[in-house]
C-alpha cells in the first residue's frame, strides 16, 4: 500500500515536471511565395530572432516554433491555420501578412482555442465590430499609414493631390483612409489592375494635371516598378508620398530612385528607442540584410509573447489575455499599449529614404506627426 | 488633351512593342508545332533575371544585353531537348500541364536561386533622360530606345521570313507541316531552332524591359496572358500577325485604362463613372479579342480553316 503510494506521488511529480517541460507551441502563418514573399520571409527572420535572444525560450518554457506558409491565398491559409491549431495544438498563430488572409484565418485560429497575433496585418473590422479577445494586433490599423502622409500634407499646406493604388479591398481602404483625412483638394483617383507593372499611362497623366503632390498605396514589386518610372518619366519634381511601398523590402531594388521619397511609419531602423540599434545590428548580421517594419512587427509579436506566457502561463486563459492586454514587454517602438480593441496605441512619423554611412538604402525618421495614436475604429469595437 | 493622346499613343506602343518581341516566338511555336507552351512566360522571366545577374558581374549594359541573346537561346535549347520535345506528339492538354508544371518549377528555382526580393538593374546613363515633349510632357529616352530595338528586332524577324531559306521553311512549316517533312526538311531540327529563336526572344524582352520595370519571380505571369491574346488576335503562326496585333493591344490597352474613365465621365456622374471605369478599362483587350473572333475565327491574319 504504502509502496503504491509512493510509486503514484513518484508518477504525479514526474507528470506535473513533464507539465512543466511541454513546449509553448508557437505557428507563424506568413506568405512565404510568390512575388510578396519578401514582406513574410521579414516577418519571419523578425520573430526567430527574437526567439534567439530569447535563448530559445519563450515565456521561460521551451519554444517550438512551427512556420508555415499561406501563398497568398486566403483558403489555403484558413486550412494551415486549422491544421496548426488542431493537429499541433499551438497556443499562439502569428501571422498574417495580408489583411485579406486575416479574415480568413481569424476564426479557425480563435475558435480553435489559440490567440492570434497579428505582426502586420491589421484591417478595420478587426478594430470596430469584429473585434476579438483573442486577437491581438501589434503593428498598426491599415488606415494609419496614410493618415500619417494625409497629416504631412495638411501641415505643408499642400492643396491638390492625385491618388494612386491597386483596384483591390487594401488599395481602395488604403485612398479612403487618406481622403479622410486629407483637407485639400483630391485632383483625381487612378486604380490600376493589381500586379500592374507598367505606369507609363498613369504617369503621363499626372504629368498633364501637375498635382501639387502624389499619394500612392503600390505595396511590393508594383511599389518597385512605380518608384523606378517616376523619375524616367521626368516627374521629379512632384513629391510621390506613398504607404507600403518604399521600406526595407522595396528599397534594395529602388535604390537611389526612392532617395528622399517620403513615407508614413510606425518604426525606422534609426529609431531612437532602447535596443531598436541593436535589433537592427543583429538583424543585419543574421540575415544581411536591413530590417523592416515587417520584421519589427515579427520580433515584437514574439516579445509579447514571451512577456505575457511568463507573466500568466498558457493555463488561465483569461489571465493569459491580461497579460497580453498588458504589453510588458521592451517594444523596439518604445511607448507601447493596447486600445481597447487590443490594436496599438502608439506614434506614428513621417520617414523617408536615404542611403546611409555604410552604403544600405533604408528608411530614417523625420519628425513625428502623431503622438499616442490610435485608430479610429476603437470606438465601435465592444471590448472594454 | 491631344498632348496626353499623344503621349499615351506613344506609351502603347513602347507596351506592344514589348508584346510584339514575347509573342513573335510563342506564334511561332504554337503555329508551326502545334504546340502550346505556357512557360513562354518564363522564359521572358530567365532573360530578365541574367540580364540582371550579368549586369551584376559586369556591370556593363550593353555587353549584358549581348549576353542575354546567347543564354537565353541556351536555355531554350536545353528546354526543347529535354522536355518539349516529349511533348509534340501529346493531346493539348497534356501540352498544358506539362508546360504549366514547368512554370511552377521554374518559378520557385529562380526564387531559390535569386530570392523573392525583386532586382533592378540599372539604366544606362546616356539613356536615362527623357525628352521634353510639350508643355510639362516628356517622355523617356529609354523608352524610345525600347520601341527602335523593337522595331528593328521586327524588321530583322521579317527579313528571315520574307526572304531567307530558313523564313521559307518556317512559312511552309507553319501552312502544312506534313508537306515539309515530307519534302526531305528535318522538322526536328527546325522545330529546335524555332523554339530556341522564341526564347532568345522573350529572353531579349525581358531584359531589355529589366532597367523600367523589377525583376521578380512573378514577371513571367503578368506577361503571359497578353501574349496568348496578341497571338489570337493576330493569327496563330503569323509573325506580322503579332506585330498589328501586339501594336493594337499596347495602344488598345494604355488608351482604354487612361481615357476610357474620361469618356464615361460625359455619359454618367463621376462616381460611378470612376467605377465602371476602372471595371471595363482591363477587359477592354479582351472585348477586343472576342470582336475579333466574331468578323474574323482565325484573327486578322490567320489563314482559314480547311475544313
Amino acid at each position: 500500500m504504502r509502496a503504491t503510494a509512493i510509486l503514484s506521488a513518484l508518477m504525479l511529480t514526474t507528470a506535473s515536471a513533464a507539465w512543466a517541460e511541454e513546449p509553448l507551441k508557437i505557428g507563424v502563418l506568413m506568405t512565404l511565395s510568390g512575388p510578396p514573399a519578401v514582406l513574410g520571409e521579414h516577418a519571419r527572420d523578425g520573430l526567430l530572432l527574437a526567439e534567439q535572444k530569447l535563448g530559445g525560450k519563450v515565456g521561460g518554457r521551451e519554444a517550438e516554433i512551427i512556420v508555415v506558409d499561406d501563398e497568398g491565398k486566403p483558403d489555403l491559409a484558413a486550412q494551415k491555420a486549422r491544421e496548426l491549431v488542431e493537429s499541433e495544438g499551438v497556443d499562439f498563430v502569428v501571422g498574417p501578412i495580408f489583411s485579406n488572409i486575416m479574415t480568413a484565418i481569424a476564426a479557425p485560429v480563435t475558435q480553435g482555442g489559440a490567440i492570434l497575433v497579428s505582426p502586420n496585418a491589421g484591417p478595420s473590422n478587426f478594430a470596430g465590430r469584429d473585434c476579438n479577445p483573442d486577437i491581438f494586433v501589434v503593428s498598426y490599423q491599415n488606415d494609419q499609414m496614410p493618415q500619417v502622409l494625409a497629416e504631412h500634407m495638411n501641415q505643408q499646406g499642400i492643396g491638390s493631390v492625385y491618388l494612386l493604388a491597386p483596384n483591390y479591398q487594401a488599395g481602395q481602404d488604403s485612398l479612403n483612409g487618406f481622403k479622410a483625412a486629407y483637407d485639400g483638394q483630391v485632383m483625381g483617383e487612378l486604380f490600376v489592375p493589381l500586379g500592374q507593372l507598367d505606369f507609363s499611362g498613369e504617369l503621363a497623366q499626372i504629368a498633364a494635371f501637375q498635382p501639387a503632390a502624389v499619394y500612392a498605396f503600390m505595396p511590393g514589386g508594383m511599389g518597385v516598378n512605380l518608384v523606378k518610372q517616376w523619375n524616367q518619366a521626368g516627374l521629379s519634381q512632384i513629391p510621390l508620398m506613398t504607404a507600403f511601398t518604399v521600406d526595407e523590402t522595396t528599397l534594395p531594388a529602388q535604390q537611389g530612385a526612392a532617395v528622399d521619397m517620403l513615407t508614413g511609419s510606425n518604426w525606422a531602423p534609426d529609431l531612437d528607442t532602447p535596443g531598436n540599434a541593436e535589433f537592427v545590428a543583429a538583424f543585419k548580421e543574421a540575415y544581411g540584410r536591413v530590417p523592416s517594419l515587417y520584421a519589427m512587427g515579427g520580433y515584437d509579436a514574439l516579445m509579447l509573447i514571451d512577456s505575457a506566457v511568463s507573466e500568466a502561463g498558457t493555463e488561465d486563459r483569461e489571465a493569459l489575455r491580461a497579460a497580453l492586454k498588458a504589453a510588458e514587454f521592451p517594444s523596439l517602438r518604445g511607448q507601447f499599449s493596447f486600445a481597447a480593441n487590443n490594436f496599438p496605441v502608439q506614434d506614428f512619423y513621417l520617414t523617408k529614404a536615404i542611403k546611409d554611412d555604410e552604403g544600405n538604402y533604408r528608411t530614417s525618421v523625420v519628425e513625428k506627426v502623431f503622438t499616442a495614436a490610435s485608430d479610429s475604429y476603437v470606438g465601435d469595437c465592444a471590448m472594454n | 488633351m491631344f498632348d496626353l493622346f499623344l503621349l499615351q499613343l506613344l506609351n502603347g506602343a513602347q507596351f506592344g512593342i514589348l508584346l510584339f518581341l514575347v509573342a513573335a516566338g510563342l506564334t511561332l511555336v504554337f503555329g508551326i508545332m502545334d504546340f502550346i507552351n505556357l512557360a513562354h512566360g518564363v522564359l521572358y522571366m530567365i532573360g530578365g533575371y541574367v540580364m540582371a545577374m550579368v549586369m551584376g558581374t559586369t556591370g556593363n549594359f550593353w555587353l549584358s544585353l549581348v549576353a542575354v541573346l546567347p543564354l537565353t537561346l541556351a536555355v531554350g535549347l536545353v528546354l526543347e531537348v529535354l522536355i518539349f520535345r516529349r511533348l509534340y506528339d501529346r493531346s493539348h492538354l497534356d501540352q498544358v500541364l506539362a508546360t504549366f508544371g514547368l512554370v511552377l518549377v521554374l518559378s520557385e528555382l529562380s526564387r531559390i536561386i535569386w530570392g523573392s526580393a525583386p532586382l533592378s538593374v540599372a539604366m544606362p546613363e546616356a539613356l536615362s533622360g527623357s525628352v521634353p515633349l510639350i508643355g510639362p510632357l516628356s517622355y523617356p529616352v529609354y523608352r524610345l530606345a525600347v520601341i527602335g530595338m523593337g522595331l528593328g528586332i521586327a524588321l530583322l524577324l521579317w527579313f528571315v521570313i520574307a526572304r531567307t531559306r530558313v523564313g521559307m521553311l518556317l512559312r511552309a512549316g507553319a501552312a502544312n507541316r506534313a508537306m515539309v517533312s515530307a519534302l526531305g526538311t528535318d522538322i526536328n531540327r527546325l522545330f529546335m531552332l524555332v523554339f530556341a529563336a522564341g526564347a532568345m526572344l522573350a529572353g531579349f524582352a525581358g531584359a531589355i524591359v529589366s532597367p523600367i520595370l523589377s525583376v521578380d519571380p512573378g514577371m513571367g505571369d503578368s506577361i503571359l496572358i497578353l501574349t496568348f491574346v496578341v497571338i489570337v488576335i493576330g493569327g496563330v503562326g503569323s509573325v506580322k500577325g503579332a506585330f498589328c496585333a501586339a501594336l493594337l493591344v499596347g495602344v488598345v490597352d494604355t488608351l482604354g485604362r487612361m481615357f476610357g474613365p474620361i469618356l464615361l465621365q460625359s455619359l454618367l456622374d463621376p462616381a460611378a463613372a470612376a467605377q465602371a471605369g476602372r471595371t471595363l478599362a482591363p477587359m477592354l483587350v479582351y472585348v477586343l479579342m472576342a470582336a475579333v473572333l466574331f468578323w474574323r475565327p482565325t484573327g486578322l491574319f490567320g489563314r482559314s480553316v480547311a475544313r
